[in-house]
């Protein structure tokens, strides 16, 4: 089975690559860069568009089992396509989490089933996420876990982390951790600060993700372990990665999309929609974060995708949960506020999205380098168009995007050198 | 309608508004929109003690997810002297204790053909939610720590009645700020109207990121009771608080309680206000409380013609716009 895309921009940050040429995909896997056809391949032609590695994202919640009126594995690969990603790592935000072998072959099995994207598993540091006990690292990583997090359960425990961070550096796989003090943040509802406070709702303050990406940092530095640190969003925090980084100490930190477009002004809707976490901050902590993520403190965007079913986001904020349906606004929040504005360009961009996240989880992917998977994500870079929830692949369409406008979204995804996804006009 | 209901046949230009759901939002012409009408219902009903039947014929639920006696019953009332029917509904032994959603239980009442629906909720917001989501008129009772708009209105039309104007007076908001809807509604009512307002309390209780708004703060009541006008004394908020925000009661109490001595050194025409229900001994002595220059319980009797006023606004907004 042979492709060719012809006369797109190829941009592959790996390679450093930038330019409009051809690619030949055969077998599955990148054959070629600017090479020609033999005449008897399928034939794209991505003229003004983007040919970009196919985007990786490392934070997806898939739901199933246990949440399947969010999200199935099946719905969430598709909104995956949809989105552009090729492959996602999804995290143990399932009940009951996936914290054993069986539990990770499950969702391998309905993601094979399903035969949409790439589906990687990241199965729990604890056992049950209680963050009390290690779970079986080693059972779940020959089981295929290609890295460990209790996902948004913050693991509160200084010495089940520093443990975690020790014992999995025999697997050389990394432990991803969301960054929360619940004891500051109990009870918050959104980013505590000047509009929590006119509101009257309880805040989450930004010290509850410093004082714990603080101790993240240190636990990293005395373990030489392997952390991530999943999704930072305020100003300190990413100033605390930055100073690690100039030392010397190895770790990476990603931001969500959406915590560098919308600030917490948005919750004087009192829309649950906006429930978010890590929550929507204020100004100076989305503008951080933009300048994070230029002068590459941050390695890595994600999606933050965690659907909710409607029936729980229709509620008074304390009651609903938090999160939104984002693999599919993703990217093009990516173009919209990052690229267009001229705060990345499109090779840093695609790096946080394709390469580094890649070399965090130890694929062979997030490259056209020839050799690699053959999974791209052709990218019209130019479209205008809003977003409508209703036509989310996703089972779930609460967005706080509702109506924002967009420039720039993927129009094929193609994974293992098959088209998987292919836009028709609205 | 009886002769002296012929005034409120037509709506203040003003007044646009179907839902009160806060006073941040208002404007100070609409704030005075309704504090010159709820003076006009408070003397053409002697006291709202007589009915004026501007809202016979139309309905009004109270729908209550929290406790509350004194504004219910003002509701009620208000409700009632306008000549409307009410409907009570509380949360206990309510479908909600069976999972019915908000939303879900308001449409229900709503279906029942009410007007306007007034809510109490624990949760910032909520009215806002039953604003999207129903037609009727929606007014905020209290959501959580939020606002309390016609606690606030009350409080302000209190003031007004006896110093004539808000221009220029020194207000302080005593106590539990953080947690205090009364305080987020006196905030934006008094400013708008030309008063300065200062916030005292701990400072685990009164953030210093009000003063971003044009408000004071002081964390000592020691330090400001000898300038104000006016000084409201709230309730410490218990059931609200995650963490105790101060060692104890009685170490509050000699800190913030309004006393015998603090009222010698305060100004003697000093108004003591206080939302209720009080803690006597805590934010204020009994002597203090029951003294002369206590206007609590006229804060109560105008609370009922602030709703009056209020119900006839919304209510006939919400007609005139179906």
């Amino acid at each position: 089975m042979r492709l060719l895309i012809q006369n797109g921009r190829v941009i592959c940050p790996d390679q450093g690559l930038d330019r409009v040429m051809s690619v030949l995909v055969e077998d599955g896997r990148i054959a070629a860069l600017d090479a020609e056809g033999r005449g008897d391949e399928q034939v794209i032609d991505a003229t003004g568009k983007v040919v970009a590695p196919g985007l990786i994202d490392i934070h997806t919640q898939l739901r199933e089992p246990g949440c399947e009126e969010d999200e199935t594995i099946a719905s969430g690969t598709a909104a995956a396509l949809a989105g552009g990603y090729t492959t996602i790592a999804c995290l143990p935000e399932t009940d009951p989490p996936i914290d054993t072998a069986a539990s990770v072959e499950f969702v391998r099995q309905k993601a094979a089933r399903a035969a949409n994207c790439n589906v990687f598993v990241i199965a729990c540091v604890s056992k049950n996420k209680e963050g009390k006990e290690l779970a079986e690292l080693g059972t779940l990583s020959e089981a295929g876990a290609i890295a460990f997090s209790d996902g948004m359960a913050s693991i509160q425990s200084s010495e089940l982390l520093r443990r975690a961070l020790e014992y999995s550096l025999m697997f050389g796989k990394p432990i991803l951790h969301h960054p929360e003090s619940i004891e500051l943040s109990r009870g918050g509802v959104m980013h505590e600060g000047k509009t929590s406070l006119v509101l009257g709702l309880a805040g989450m303050p930004a010290e509850a993700e410093d004082v714990m990406t603080s101790r993240d940092i240190r636990l990293t530095e005395a373990t030489h372990g392997r952390l991530h640190l999943l999704n930072i969003s305020s100003a300190v925090s990413i100033e605390l990665v930055r100073r690690t980084k100039l030392r010397g100490i190895h770790l990476t930190a990603g931001v969500c999309a959406i915590n560098f477009t919308l600030t917490d002004e948005e919750l004087r809707s009192f829309d649950a929609d906006f429930k978010l976490n890590p929550p929507l901050r204020s100004r100076e902590h989305v503008e951080a974060c933009i300048a994070g993520l230029k002068f590459g403190t941050i390695d890595i965007i994600s999606a933050g995708h965690a659907p909710r079913a409607s029936e729980k986001k229709m509620q008074e904020l304390d009651l609903a949960p938090f999160g939104m349906s984002s693999l599919e606004t993703t990217l093009p929040l990516v173009i919209t506020k990052l690229i267009e504005p001229g705060h990345l360009d499109w090779i840093s961009a695609l790096a946080k999205l394709t390469v580094n996240p890649a070399k965090l989880l130890g694929l062979n992917k997030g490259t056209l380098r020839v050799g690699a998977d053959a999974d791209l994500t052709i990218i019209d870079p130019a479209t205008r168009w809003t977003v409508d929830p209703s036509k989310f692949k996703s089972k779930s369409c609460n967005t706080p995007l509702a109506g924002y406008a967009m420039i720039g979204r993927a129009t094929q995804t193609i994974v293992g050198g098959e088209v998987k996804y292919e836009r028709i006009a609205d | 309608m009886t002769a002296a209901g012929a005034e409120f046949e037509t709506l203040p230009a003003v007044w646009t508004r179907r839902h009160l759901l806060d006073l941040e939002s208002l404007s100070p012409a609409e704030l005075t929109c309704v504090l010159d009408a709820a003076d006009r219902f408070k003397a053409a009903t002697d006291d709202c003690r007589r009915k004026i039947s501007v809202l016979t014929g139309r309905t009004l639920a109270n729908l209550f997810f929290e406790n509350s006696t004194r504004t219910r019953n003002s509701f009620s009332l208000a409700a009632r002297r306008l000549g409307a029917d009410t409907v009570e509904f509380s949360s206990s032994g309510s479908s909600t204790a069976k999972g019915e959603t908000v939303i879900d239980t308001a449409k229900n009442i709503e279906a029942m053909n009410v007007d306007a629906v007034v809510i109490r909720h624990r949760t910032p917001g909520s009215p806002y939610l039953l604003a999207k989501n129903l037609d009727c008129a929606i007014i905020n009772a209290g959501d959580g720590p939020h606002e309390h708009p016609t606690q606030g209105l009350l409080d302000i039309l209190t003031i007004r009645q006896r110093r004539g104007s808000l221009q220029g007076l020194t207000v302080a908001l005593v106590g539990d700020i953080a947690h205090s809807r009364t305080a987020r509604s006196n905030i934006w009512g008094l400013q708008k109207l030309g008063a300065h307002v200062i916030l005292c309390g701990p400072p685990t209780l009164v953030s210093r990121r009000w003063e971003e708004f044009g408000v004071e703060v002081a964390y000592r009541l020691d330090d400001i009771v000898e300038r104000c006008d006016v000084l409201n004394l709230l309730r410490i908020q218990f059931e609200r608080q995650y963490t105790r925000p101060f060692p104890s009661v009685r170490e509050y109490a000699l800190l913030y309680a309004m006393n015998s001595e603090r009222m010698r050194r305060a100004k003697s025409d000093i108004l003591i206000m206080a939302p209720g229900p009080i803690n006597r001994g805590v934010e204020i002595t009994p002597d203090v409380a029951d003294g002369p220059q206590s206007v609590i319980l006229e804060q109560v009797t105008n609370g009922i013609a602030v709703r009056m006023a209020v119900l006839w606004l919304t209510m006939n907004t919400a007609q005139t716009n179906s």
